[in-house]
C-alpha cells in the first residue's frame, strides 16, 4: 500500500518488515474513525434544526485541520493562519459576486489562490526562529486585512462583501435557509479533504514531515529535503484553509473583514488545542468542542464570552496540553496509543537556540 | 513637517516606554508574552479612573499607573508566568493570548467599551512656537519624561549591580545561579518593572494612542515590531526602532492616509526577512 523507502532499500530483514507493517497498520481505518464519520453523516438526517451551526462546525473543523497539518505535523507555529482562510473567502465571494455562481468553481479558485499565497509566503516562514515565524505570519495576515479594508471597491471594505448569490451545488442542490444543503456540502468537502489529508500524513511524505517536526537537524542529515517539504505542506495547508474560507463565504453568502481578523487565527489555535494537535481528528473534535462552548458561553454571558475562552486557554496551557489528550486517550483504551503517542507537539525550543 | 517629526518622536517615545518591558521578557528572557499590552492598559485605566472618578491630578496618578501594573506583573509572574519559562513558544503564545482575551473582556465588563478620555491639566494643553516649529506642550512633556527614563534604564542596565546581574542571568541562567545570583528573583523584579513601565506608558499615551478595552490587541503588533525589529541585545535597538516606528506611523498617516498601516507591516516583514535577529543587533 505504501512505498516505504526503508523497505525498498533493504531486502526483507525483519526490522524493516516490522516497521512497514506497523506503518501500514497505522494507516488503516479504525472502528472509532468510521463511527465518527457515520455519526457526522447521521446528523444530516437527525438534527435538521441544527444544520446552520453544524455547517459552521464543519468549516471550522476543516480550517483547524489545515492548521493541524502545519502545526501538528510540521511544527510551524502560525499566528496568521486566518490570512489563507480570508483570502479563500474573498476569492470565492468576489467570484460569486461577479457572476461565477458555481460553488465548486469558487472552491477550486479559492484553493488555488490560497495555495499560491501560501507558496509565496512559505519562503518567509522557513527562515528564522519561532518568534520570527509568529511575527511574519501575523504580519502577513494583518497586511491582508489592511488590503481588504482599503480596497473597498473590490472587497466592500468595512461594510463587507454583499450581494453574493450562489448557484446550486453541482447544478442540482439549491442552498436553502435551513442550511441543510450548506451543511451537506461543507461536510462532504471536509470529508473528502480529510481523506486526502489522512492519506498524506501516513504516506512517506507525512512521515518525513513528522521527523522534521521532531528534529529538523537530524531530518536533514538523513537526507530529507527539509525546506522543500515545509514549503509543500505550507502550501497544502494554505489551500485547505482557503477552501474552508470559501465554504464559509458560499454558505453564508457574505464575507466581512472579520475573516482576516486576528481573533480568528487565535480562535483556530484554541480549537486545535482543545482537540489536540497531530492526529487530524483534533481539529474536528476541537471544532465541535469550541462551537458548543461558544454556544453555551455566549448564551450565558453574551458580551463577555471571550473572557471564558481566554480562561480556558490559560488553564489548558497550565495543565499541559499533552496531559489533556493523554487523559482523553486513557478513557478510550483502544485508541490510547494513537492520540497519546502522536500528540507530543512541538519540542520545546531551548532558550539558547534563539 | 517638523511638527510631524516632533509628534512622531513623542509617539515613538511612548511606544518605547510601552515596549521596553517586553524587550526584556521577550528579547532577553525569550518568553513570547503577547499579553504585555494588558499591563499597559491597566496603567492607562488606573490614571483614567483616578482622574475621572476621584479627581486626582494627572501627575499624581502617574506613580500609581506604574505601581499597580508592576504589582500585577509581579503577582502574575510569581504565580503563572514562571511555570512557562521552559515551555515551548506555542504554549507561551496560547497562554498569553488567553490572558489578553481575559483582560479585554474583564475591562469591557468593568469599565464599558467606550473610549476613556483623560482631561490633561491646563498647563499641558496647547502648543507653543519654538524656533518656528509648532510644539505641543504635552508632547514635549512626554519626550522629556521618556528621555529621562531611557537614560535611567540604560544606566541601570549598564552600570548598576542589578543590571550586571540581570545580563548575567539572561546570558546563562545556570552559570549565574551557580555564581550565587538569585535568577528567579531577578526575573521577577525585571518583569514587574517592565509591566510597571508599560503601565506608565499606557497612562502617558492614553491621550495619544487612545484607550479602550481592545488596547492590548490593537497595539500588540506595535510592541512586537519594536522588539523584533529593534533586536534585543541592547536597549538602544528597541529605542531606535520605536522612534522609527513612531515617526513612520505619524508621517504615514499624515501624508498617505489611504495606505494606513500598510507601510509598517511591510517594513516589518522585510526587516524580519533580511535580518531575523533585528535591525540593530549583531548577528549571533
Amino acid at each position: 500500500m505504501h512505498a516505504d523507502p526503508i523497505a525498498k532499500s533493504a531486502p526483507p530483514p525483519s526490522t524493516a518488515d516490522l516497521v512497514r507493517r506497523s506503518l501500514v497498520r497505522k494507516g488503516r481505518w479504525g472502528v472509532a474513525e468510521i463511527g465518527f464519520w457515520a455519526v457526522a453523516a447521521a446528523t444530516l438526517f437527525f438534527l435538521p434544526e441544527r444544520h446552520l451551526i453544524l455547517n459552521e462546525i464543519a468549516i471550522i473543523g476543516l480550517f483547524a485541520l489545515s492548521l493541524d497539518l502545519i502545526l501538528g505535523y510540521a511544527g510551524i507555529v502560525s499566528l496568521g493562519h486566518a490570512a489563507f482562510f480570508g483570502f479563500g473567502a474573498y476569492t470565492a465571494g468576489i467570484l460569486a459576486k461577479h457572476g461565477f455562481a458555481d460553488p465548486l468553481l469558487g472552491l477550486g479558485a479559492a484553493a488555488l489562490a490560497a495555495a499560491l499565497l501560501g507558496f509565496v509566503t512559505s519562503f518567509l516562514v522557513l527562515r528564522g526562529t519561532d518568534l520570527t515565524k509568529l511575527m511574519v505570519t501575523l504580519g502577513v495576515a494583518l497586511l491582508l486585512g489592511e488590503i481588504a479594508n482599503q480596497a473597498s471597491w473590490l472587497t466592500g471594505g468595512a461594510d463587507g462583501l454583499q450581494g453574493i448569490s450562489m448557484g446550486p451545488v453541482l447544478g442540482l442542490f439549491e442552498f436553502d435557509i435551513f442550511g441543510t444543503t450548506a451543511y451537506a456540502y461543507s461536510l462532504t468537502v471536509s470529508f473528502l479533504l480529510f481523506i486526502l489529508a489522512r492519506r498524506i500524513v501516513v504516506s512517506p511524505f507525512g512521515l518525513s514531515l513528522r521527523s522534521i517536526r521532531d528534529n529538523p537537524l537530524r531530518a536533514r542529515a538523513v537526507g530529507i529535503p527539509v525546506s522543500r517539504r515545509l514549503v509543500a505542506v505550507y502550501t497544502l495547508a494554505a489551500a485547505y484553509a482557503g477552501v474552508a474560507g470559501a465554504l464559509l463565504a458560499q454558505t453564508t453568502q457574505f464575507v466581512s473583514l472579520d475573516v482576516l481578523a486576528f481573533h480568528r487565527s487565535a480562535d483556530i489555535m484554541l480549537v486545535l488545542v482543545i482537540g489536540g494537535a497531530g492526529y487530524l481528528y483534533g481539529g474536528l473534535l476541537g471544532a465541535i468542542g469550541f462551537k458548543v462552548l461558544q454556544d453555551i458561553l455566549s448564551g450565558w454571558t453574551p458580551q463577555y464570552w471571550q473572557f471564558w475562552i481566554g480562561l480556558i486557554l490559560v488553564v489548558i496551557v497550565l495543565v499541559g496540553r499533552e496531559r489533556l489528550t493523554d487523559k482523553v486517550g486513557a478513557l478510550w483504551p483502544r485508541s490510547r496509543t494513537r492520540p497519546a503517542g502522536q500528540a507530543q507537539v512541538l519540542p520545546a525550543t531551548p532558550a539558547r537556540e534563539v | 513637517m517638523l511638527t510631524i517629526l516632533f509628534d512622531g518622536i513623542a509617539y515613538g517615545m511612548v511606544l518605547f516606554v510601552l515596549a521596553c518591558g517586553l524587550a526584556v521578557t521577550l528579547g532577553l528572557m525569550n518568553f513570547v508574552n503577547l499579553a504585555h499590552g494588558a499591563f499597559a492598559m491597566a496603567g492607562g485605566y488606573v490614571t483614567a479612573v483616578l482622574m475621572n472618578r476621584y479627581g486626582v491630578p494627572f501627575l499624581a496618578t502617574l506613580p500609581l499607573a506604574f505601581i499597580v501594573p508592576a504589582i500585577m506583573g509581579l503577582v502574575l509572574e510569581r504565580s503563572l508566568y514562571r511555570q512557562l519559562y521552559a515551555r515551548s513558544h506555542l504554549d507561551q503564545v496560547l497562554f498569553s493570548i488567553g490572558l489578553v482575551f481575559m483582560a479585554v473582556a474583564a475591562v469591557d465588563y468593568a469599565m464599558g467599551s467606550q473610549q476613556q478620555l483623560i482631561q490633561l491639566p491646563s498647563w499641558l494643553q496647547g502648543r507653543v512656537e519654538v524656533l518656528g516649529i509648532q510644539v505641543g506642550l504635552y508632547r514635549s512633556f512626554i519626550i522629556a519624561i521618556c528621555g529621562v527614563l531611557v537614560v535611567a534604564l540604560q544606566l541601570i542596565l549598564s552600570r548598576t549591580r542589578f543590571g550586571i546581574r540581570l545580563r548575567a542571568a539572561v546570558d546563562d541562567p545556570r552559570v549565574a545561579r551557580g555564581l550565587g545570583i538569585n535568577v528567579s528573583m531577578i526575573f521577577a523584579a525585571t518583569f514587574a518593572v517592565g509591566s510597571g513601565l508599560a503601565g506608565l506608558g499606557g497612562a502617558l499615551g492614553a491621550e495619544i494612542l487612545g484607550l479602550d478595552p481592545t488596547f492590548p490587541l490593537k497595539f500588540m503588533i506595535y510592541f512586537l515590531i519594536v522588539v523584533t525589529v529593534g533586536g534585543t541585545t541592547s536597549i538602544t535597538g528597541p529605542f531606535l526602532a520605536s522612534l522609527i516606528l513612531g515617526i513612520a506611523d505619524v508621517a504615514g498617516k499624515y501624508y498617505v492616509p489611504s495606505l494606513g498601516a500598510f507601510v509598517i507591516y511591510t517594513l516589518m516583514i522585510v526587516v524580519l526577512i533580511l535580518r531575523p535577529q533585528g535591525l540593530f543587533a549583531r548577528a549571533r
